[in-house]
């Protein structure tokens, strides 16, 4: 083998312009008329990616998913997308399609949940590491055993380092917002990773809203066409990167101790550079829309002067943001954070927003057994290492399984943190809510 | 196009260039690699490769090197029919889009014996359900050669491997061979078909028969490992050659569910008294070293029953589908 047979499939060439053919015109006009539909979030999904013209949609059904791969269907049967639709037999084989559809130049999305998202697990690093920007929604649902079909995070928080950027939005009007940035976010050329977007199951996925959408052409706009960053082939041409037999490219090869570093490091760079587009991309959507999350990474809520708040991650701070406003109107000063972006974790903006608080109290719907608390606590607990000033601390477990959260539940939290910002010191670190012990 | 106008003569196979380029890191004497060397010579035109986890993925791609000229995609061991209908689906979408310039592209998914008779067969039987036009190879080495030699679903009757050791009780794989074969004809496609690299005409020829259906395609091929078997690199080829005529491994094809023997395993169906018994084909092999001893004659006599017996079935399916 000679030397001329060197692949550099992975590397991406900075100075090479992308195809002018293919680049979202950001200055373009768009028609910002909407109108309002009544989706649950599930729908909501379906309903952007129609939108989006995306290629390939390779999926399995699951609950509580199941509505966005049967929406979609009804879309293909009536020929209202131009997509081919894989129905494959395991959430697998689902994610290897996609993996292969993305690789082939495709725009490429699916979905899932709970045991399928676990199903996945071998090739949610496969996507990430082979560079394929998949977008995937997924209802979050609490995983087996027992088995439980109701919503909590424990499935994507399980996937929090194959590789893959994490979204977590609030209702089905930002499921559907987020869906059309998901898009610009994964094919990004400074990015090129693959995007969970995160519903809660059924407090979101199934829950019937006004949702305000743009028109196709506003979309279309918006989302543009996918973009295809240029490689250097083994032969030394500079080519848009996908498989292609004009420009032969070997994708997804073995990489040996000597190489597989390099790969790894690359990913963390595309993360690092995700945190700025994440941004930019709701900008950009914030200015056709009229509609914003927070700084797209973290949403504050009257957090300025806070004492005390609560973090959480989800439809949870749909029904936070009420009791803080309660307990605003009682001369209290609670607060909220919730975070939208988990991965990459916006560790300076959470120090930011949360270093004058006293007392903190973390949401954590998902459990690391035995990790001291759950997946939220411990990069929240991380990210203020470094503040100025260190708040007070605690975790609290909710929702397992489904279990409903109510207002009276997070107010009790938020009189717990009273106590301990008056004490100044906290309690057990690790707190359950609503649970029978 | 006719058998007869593809012109797989020697002649023409030495000229064409190759698309699995020499440089691999394939063991002396290999069969798959020799089996895929020349499998890429029957391609008819643009062709994207996809391979499972395995030898010939491992050998081939060691990053920052690479042994094919074509596109290449592997993503995991158990996937490579699954990555066989991504590919076919977006390249017919992107095509209808005006993204794709070629009139039409072929797929191929290479996987060894475990990528598909044990964990791929699930993605395979999806893939082809759906009924994705798509080219399957099966290159047999009868067991995961790459981890270390362990048994598999393909893994004969009394086969040594790591896993299933010749020890004192149990001499090598208590169970036969699983009949993939027959497990994928069951899924009534097109085109099925067996191939050895000794009889390598008759290879070429199903490989383009099978890009040629439009459709799933399937062709299993018998591929010697000689640091599995442990048995001599130089005669790799030979044993492909000595399976066909003791009937351990037959060659035929099943058209649309009809059977038909191709010519080195009719000639034996013509002339019984041609074949062989197993032994000539089993000593040899390290991997069968201990059935040739007096504890080990019932599993040779095993071997040799059950043979006899596919044999013969396989011979009434071609009757009962002429």
């Amino acid at each position: 083998m000679t030397k001329t047979k060197i692949a550099k499939a992975a590397k991406v060439d900075a100075n090479a312009k992308v195809d002018a053919n293919a680049k979202v015109d950001a200055n373009a006009k768009v028609d910002a008329k909407q109108e309002m539909m009544a989706f649950n979030g599930d729908e909501a999904v379906a309903y952007a990616v129609k939108q989006s013209d995306v290629d390939v949609v390779a999926a399995y059904p699951i609950t509580p998913q199941t509505i966005i791969v049967e929406k979609y269907s009804e879309y293909v049967a009536n020929g209202e997308v131009l997509t081919e639709f894989i129905c494959t037999e395991s959430e697998h084989s689902a994610m290897a399609a996609c993996i292969a559809a993305s690789a082939t130049g495709a725009r490429t999305f699916t979905a899932s949940a709970s045991a399928g998202l676990a199903l996945m697990h071998e090739m949610l690093f496969v996507a990430s590491g082979c560079r394929t920007p998949i977008v995937m929604a997924v209802a979050n649902r609490a995983l087996s055993a027992p088995l439980n079909i109701n919503g909590d995070q424990s499935d994507s928080m399980a996937q929090r380092d194959a590789g893959w950027i994490h979204i977590y939005v609030e209702n089905a009007q930002e499921a559907y917002d987020t869906i059309l940035q998901a898009f610009r976010i994964a094919e990004h050329v400074d990015v090129q990773l693959p995007v969970i977007v995160g519903l809660d199951g059924f407090i979101v996925s199934h829950t019937l809203e006004n949702v305000d959408v743009l028109l196709d052409d506003a979309v279309k706009a918006f989302v543009g066409e996918r973009i295809l960053p240029n490689v250097v082939t083994h032969e030394g041409k500079t080519v848009p990167f996908k498989l292609d037999p004009d420009n032969p490219m070997t994708m997804g090869p073995i990489a040996l101790p000597n190489y597989y570093f390099e790969f790894k490091r690359q990913q963390e760079e595309a993360m690092k550079n995700a945190l700025k587009v994440i941004q930019q991309v709701h900008d950009e959507y914030a200015k056709v829309t009229g509609r914003s999350y927070g700084n797209a990474l973290i949403e504050a809520y009257k957090l300025d002067d806070a004492e005390i708040a609560v973090v959480c991650v989800g439809s949870a701070a749909g029904t936070a943001k009420d009791v803080v406003d309660e307990l605003r109107s009682e001369g209290v000063k609670a607060g909220l954070l919730r975070l939208r972006t988990f991965r990459p974790f916006p560790a300076d903006e959470v120090k930011n927003s949360l270093q004058n608080v006293k007392a903190v109290a973390v949401m954590d719907k998902s459990m690391s057994f035995g990790g001291n608390g759950g997946a939220v606590l411990h990069e929240v607990r991380h990210a203020m290492y470094d503040a100025t000033a260190r708040p007070l601390i605690v975790d609290y477990i909710y929702g397992l399984g489904g279990r409903d959260t109510n207002p009276k539940d997070i107010k009790k939290v938020f009189n717990d943190l009273h106590t301990i910002a008056h004490n100044n010191r906290i309690g057990k670190l690790v707190n359950y809510v609503g649970l029978r012990e | 196009m006719t058998t007869q106008e593809w012109k797989f003569t020697a002649k023409d196979i030495a000229l064409k260039p190759d698309i699995f380029l020499p440089g691999h890191r394939a063991c002396a004497g290999c069969g798959p690699a020799n089996v895929l060397r020349m499998v890429m010579k029957a391609t008819r035109g643009p062709t994207i490769v996809t391979e499972a986890t395995g030898c010939m993925e491992v050998v081939s791609s060691i990053y920052p090197y690479t042994s094919w000229s074509v596109p290449w995609l592997h993503t995991a061991f158990e996937t490579a029919a699954a990555n066989a209908s991504g590919i076919e689906a977006a390249l017919k979408i992107l095509k209808k889009k005006g993204k794709v310039k070629q009139d039409h592209v072929d797929v191929i998914a290479f996987a060894g014996d475990g990528g598909t008779y044990d964990i791929g067969i699930q993605a395979l039987s999806g893939a082809v359900e759906r009924g994705h036009d798509f080219l399957f190879i099966l290159y047999d080495n009868e067991g995961y050669m790459n981890t270390g030699i362990q048994r598999s679903g393909g893994t004969p009757m009394g086969a040594a491997t790591t896993t299933t050791p010749a020890g004192t009780v149990m001499l090598g794989k208590l169970q036969h061979k699983k009949p993939i074969t027959d497990i994928m004809v069951a899924h009534e496609m097109e085109y099925v078909a067996t191939a050895t690299p000794y009889y390598w005409r008759d290879m070429l020829q199903k490989v383009r028969k099978g890009l040629e259906v439009e459709g799933p395609a399937f062709l299993h091929i018998f591929a010697p490992c000689p640091r599995g078997w442990r048995s001599d690199p130089a005669k790799t080829i030979e044993y492909t050659k000595l399976a066909v005529e003791s009937c351990v491994f037959p060659v035929y094809e099943v058209v649309k569910g009809k059977y038909e023997l191709s010519t080195p395993s009719k000639l034996i169906a013509l002339a019984p008294q041609k074949k062989k018994p197993v032994t000539e084909y089993l000593k040899g092999q390290g991997r069968y070293r201990h059935l040739f001893t007096p504890q080990g004659k019932h599993v040779v006599d095993e071997i040799q029953r059950w043979t006899d017996d596919r044999w013969a079935k396989l011979q009434k399916k071609v009757e009962q589908t002429a």
